[in-house]
């Protein structure tokens, strides 16, 4: 199969892949082969990798090859091949969360998420990469090298989950999965231009999942159209009695949602979301968006939400302390990186973390103990979690009057390379419209809706109740049915 | 002493529960396997595992909170403790701060002039414990054995209501008696299962306002913790004495050198940054929980003891002793409910058995009530919750993770115990109390004595039906002691059976008398001493193993026709 054929398999949509292999035209070991080789390509400039399991894909290409062919696995997307981010366990694979701590971790346990796919037959590529244990905005704050955005790599692809959502978008993968504790997910597809769902809280196991802010913390997968997100969502999410904030839910079936049709559908536009700070490109383009809806019968209003100026504060002081304690299992005596000269004990832990750690997980690990720390509990931690039950309630009085919130994912579309890190106050307000969500454990998505002037994507959020993935996903899905699906310039066939 | 000082005194007391799996894993709680043998990704603290509550550690926390006069926090939370230590594998401990799941309970104990006083407890919070951190001398490196790490614990927090060591003593022999009841924990101080904490101050007599406390740790027997105490009260009182501060801190007891050294002061304490833990939900304790908690709660001392005076017509001092074991209370009712002879049982553990343990160095608590007999009137507290309460009885309120979320989320708990063994909670025989597990003979690395009610019940019965006679029988007990042998079997191998051949016997009688003019003669001279002595005589020829009663009877004919 030469270079124009795998062009043809790589742009092929995860669902439309796994049809094909269904129907015996094309092979799971040709598709997975197709993926390898666009990595080998592409990822010397994009970096959408930390580890490429070429022989374990391979070989899992074949398993699972044998398994459809034996009529044991049936699900739409059994043998395509995807992306999992590095913060997720594969047994048997580097989980490094893209931190020199953890630089030769290999867990002998497997992720509820993971599993979920390895079942109904995915073919895992590899591991992808992200911002130091998912702190940031960018992936650059990765210890093995920065993510590039496959449609300017001046650009940065967003962060978190910027591996997988790079990988999906320039033809690496069909699928990734990425994690999302105040906008991972959401924000890089809409700087990469693919699509993204954060389920609502406890709808995906985090078991496997290494923790950042463990109550906001949810998985989620990406994907280049909103059926195949949909597809992969469903196939990842269960009840989990291993993860004791796991929900069993008896509604799991998202795929009947992808209807086009939003007759009725009360959509609020906050108008917290549109003021100050918000590029008018991307105004525009989720405006247009809006528009797009109602004309389709959607029932579109503006609305104030409240509260949305204290969602920073309290997000990263929770975030933050959380990550503070999850983050102490990392000391350089079971696994992971140890300084090579230290004299005690005491010596051990601090140069292994002082060495081990980058700046931004640093600055987080500190502030996130200073918010703990005795005498400022209170004052901050407490004063936090009480905002957050306040956020919720904002929420709630939206939805009870809307089916879905519209907005945009983040204020501006990609920035350049270099830009982000020197001012992290600067960054974290990159985060105003995704982390409320997480405060509130809402469900929510990213759904490309247009360009800036520069060519640079911009993705419409889309927020729903709790429990009410199928409103965003009609939305969505009615919305996208609306536009040409793009891909970036350089993979664009 | 120019002053006289009163000394106040609070515990914290750690108890290790018995229940087969720990506290947030399904790894098993058993003690002295291979290092890192009893672990997983959890218990390890490996990234991205998540801790699931064991049901079966709430059950037994209610429990001894119920017994011990606690209310209970029906909602209640686990939060972290964060500290680095190596044997702690996240570099947090998961325990309970801010909503203890019991507080404000007492418990009653006899005070040497023979009242009774209440001592507070603050609260009961349940909690994982650590690993073990080896240090090898030899390699100059420290291993660490996760086998222990997250084996349940609940910490009992005392008020300052204790005054001397006498009062210390009481109140730890009481929680142990209570917990031991509830089957939540063989309570061994020796063996670490049952651990306390002192907090010690002193105060000249009468003052309103407490002294400066320290707290005294590495106690692991009664006897140091009453040595303890005085060292530590003696300690103060020269401080004060000499004008100088006692200092806030946590200081470590030296057995050996009956002195305590400052471990930490109050400026190095640590600060815990407690919080709560966002990978456990709340704890929901519905009122239906709770009441099928109460309704298991078994008899516990304070009860039996009555029990025991009024049914079995047994002495105080006696029905103190054997209700102050679970293990002899267990043998001592199983037994009697086999043989119906209460008075007879009483006397075998009350003299044999306690003299046998003397011997070995060992306490009632070593023992080990074998499963061979029926069900124990007493069964484990929290035995029935495995089975019954099932997920939904617990099942939460609370919104997951405190998203808040509007459906709420499940209470997930696992459950404690393989269910593939159907023998261990499900029997509810004193075994799985007072062993902590049927088959446990080891625990602790401490040989323990095992036997049958049955086999007790048989030798009851032998003397009964003159089977055998009262020495012989104490004989055979020493074997049954050691190692349950079956009584009835045991005398038919060793030919120990009573003689009841008439002929041979007075064949026996006319030789020894034959063989004993002087005696005789002394016998006749009025000498009583010697009829004694012709019928030992009798007795070791036929080896012991005639009736002493016919014996003598025959000798006395004999005599009599002289």
């Amino acid at each position: 199969m030469g270079e124009k054929g795998n062009e043809s398999i790589l742009h092929l949509t995860a669902l439309e892949l796994g049809k094909r292999i269904k129907a015996r035209e094309i092979g799971v070991a040709e598709a997975t082969r197709a993926c390898l080789e666009r990595i080998r390509s592409a990822d010397g400039e994009l970096r959408s990798f930390i580890t490429v399991d070429e022989a374990g894909a391979l070989a899992a290409a074949d398993a699972v090859q044998g398994r459809i062919d034996a009529g044991e696995l049936t699900h739409p997307l059994a043998g395509v091949p995807v992306a999992i981010k590095d913060n997720i366990c594969v047994k048997g694979l580097p989980a490094t969360c893209a931190s020199k701590i953890l630089w030769n971790f290999k867990p002998t346990y497997q992720a509820q998420a993971a599993q979920n796919l390895l079942d109904i037959g995915a073919v895992v590529l590899g591991k992808t990469n992200m911002d130091e244990f998912a702190m940031g905005s960018t992936t650059e704050t990765s210890a093995f090298g920065i993510t590039r955005n496959p449609w300017n790599p001046d650009r940065v692809p967003g962060g978190s989950s910027g591996g997988s959502c790079a990988a999906v978008s320039s033809g690496e993968a069909f699928y990734a999965l990425g994690s999302d504790t105040g906008g991972s997910i959401r924000q890089p597809s809409s700087f990469c231009g693919v699509t993204g769902i954060k389920p609502t809280y406890g709808t995906v196991s985090r078991y496997g999942l290494i923790a950042y802010g463990s109550s906001l913390d949810q998985i989620g997968p990406i994907a280049r159209n909103v059926s195949d997100c949909v597809a992969a969502l469903e196939a990842i999410s269960s009840h989990d009695k291993k993860d004791s904030t796991s929900v069993d839910r008896e509604d799991l079936d998202f795929s009947s949602a992808l209807v086009d049709d939003v007759g009725g559908l009360r959509i609020g536009i906050p108008e917290d979301y549109l003021g100050e700070g918000l590029d008018p490109e991307v105004k525009k383009a989720v405006l247009a968006a809006a528009d797009t809806l109602e004309k389709k019968g959607a029932k579109v209003e503006r609305f104030s939400l409240s509260l949305v100026e204290y969602a920073i504060p309290c997000y990263y002081t929770i975030a933050m302390a959380e990550a503070s304690s999850n983050l102490s299992r990392f000391d350089g005596v079971k696994y992971g990186y140890r300084a090579a000269d230290y004299d005690g004990l005491h010596q051990m832990y601090k140069k292994s973390r002082s060495e081990g750690f980058g700046p931004e997980v640093k600055r987080r690990i500190m502030l996130g103990s200073f918010v703990l720390s005795s005498g400022y509990y209170d004052a901050y931690y407490l004063k936090a979690l009480r905002t957050k039950s306040l956020v919720k309630q904002a929420f709630d009085r939206a939805f009870a009057k809307y089916d879905v919130i519209l907005g945009p994912v983040a204020p501006t579309t990609a920035p350049e390379v270099g830009k982000s890190l020197s001012d992290p106050l600067q960054m974290y307000l990159g985060d105003i419209y995704t982390i409320a969500v997480n405060l509130a454990g809402l469900p929510a998505m990213s759904v490309p809706c247009g360009k800036d002037p520069a060519g640079m994507p911009i993705g419409l959020h889309l927020i729903g109740d709790c429990y009410k993935e199928r409103n965003i996903i009609r939305a969505a899905y009615a919305y996208e049915r609306t536009r040409a699906a793009e891909l970036p310039p350089g993979f664009a066939a | 002493m120019s002053k006289s000082y009163e000394t106040v005194i609070g515990l914290e007391v750690h108890v290790e529960l018995a229940t087969k799996t720990k506290i947030f894993c399904a790894c098993s709680t058993a003690f002295g396997g291979a290092p890192n043998t009893h672990t997983c990704p959890v218990c390890t603290g490996m990234p991205g595992s998540l801790p699931v509550l064991n049901r079966q550690v709430v059950e037994y926390a209610l429990a001894v909170g119920l017994a011990t006069n606690c209310g209970i926090n029906q909602t209640c939370k686990f939060d972290r403790k964060n500290y680095f230590y190596p044997d702690n594998p996240q570099n947090y401990q998961i325990s309970q701060l801010y909503l203890p799941i019991c507080h404000d309970g007492f418990v009653e104990i006899e005070t040497a002039q023979g009242g009774t006083k209440k001592v507070g407890i603050h609260e009961i919070h349940m909690e994982e414990d650590a690993g073990k951190l080896i240090h090898d001398e030899w390699e100059d490196c420290s291993l660490v054995d996760f086998n222990r790490s997250g084996v349940p614990l609940i910490e009992i927090v005392s008020e300052p209501d204790m005054r001397s060591a006498d009062e210390v003593m009481a109140y730890l022999d009481k929680l142990r008696l209570i917990i031991q009841y509830l089957g939540a924990s063989d309570c061994k101080l020796q063996e670490g299962s049952m651990r306390a904490d002192v907090n010690l101050s002193v105060r000249e007599v009468g003052a309103a306002k407490l002294g400066t406390r320290t707290e005294m740790k590495n106690l692991n027997s009664f006897k140091a913790i009453a040595r303890a105490i005085e060292g530590e009260r003696r300690r103060q009182i020269e401080l004060l004495e000499e004008g100088k501060p006692v200092i806030q801190e946590t200081r470590r007891w030296d057995d050996n050198k009956e002195s305590s050294y400052a471990m930490r002061s109050k400026e190095d304490a640590q600060d815990y940054r407690y919080f709560p833990d966002p990978d456990l939900t709340p704890v929901v304790i519905s009122d239906e929980w709770l009441e099928a908690v109460r309704s298991r709660q078994p008899e516990l001392r304070t009860e039996k003891l009555e029990r025991y005076k009024t049914q079995y017509a047994i002495p105080e001092y006696d029905a103190l002793i054997l209700t102050g074991s679970k293990a002899l209370s267990d043998l001592f009712e199983e037994t009697v409910a086999l043989c119906q002879k209460p008075k007879e049982v009483s006397n075998w553990l009350m003299v044999e058995a306690m003299r046998l343990l003397k011997e070995a160095g060992k306490e009632a608590d070593d023992l080990v009530v074998s499963g061979a007999a029926g069900g124990s009137s007493t069964a484990p507290a929290a035995s029935a919750g495995e089975a019954g309460a099932g997920d939904g009885g617990g099942a939460a309120g609370g919104a997951g993770g405190g998203t808040g979320a509007a459906k709420a989320a499940p209470q997930t708990t696992n459950k404690d115990a393989d269910k593939g063994d159907g023998s261990g909670m499900a029997s509810g025989s004193g075994g799985g109390a007072a062993g902590g597990s049927g088959g446990g003979e080891m625990t602790g690395g401490a040989k323990r004595f095992k036997f049958s009610p049955a086999h007790l019940a048989k030798l009851i019965e032998l003397v009964d039906r003159g089977a055998i006679n009262r020495t012989v029988a104490k004989t055979v007990f020493e074997e049954v002691f050691a190692s349950d042998v079956d009584p009835e079997a045991y005398v038919e191998a060793h030919g120990l059976g009573m003689v009841t051949d008439t002929g041979a016997l007075l064949k026996t009688v006319d030789e020894v008398i034959a063989q004993n003019p002087q005696s005789v003669a002394d016998y006749k001279g009025g000498k009583e001493k010697a009829f004694g002595f012709l019928v030992g005589q009798t007795m070791r020829a036929m080896k012991g193993k005639a009736d002493p009663a016919a014996v003598n009877a025959m000798i006395k004919e004999a005599l009599g026709k002289m």
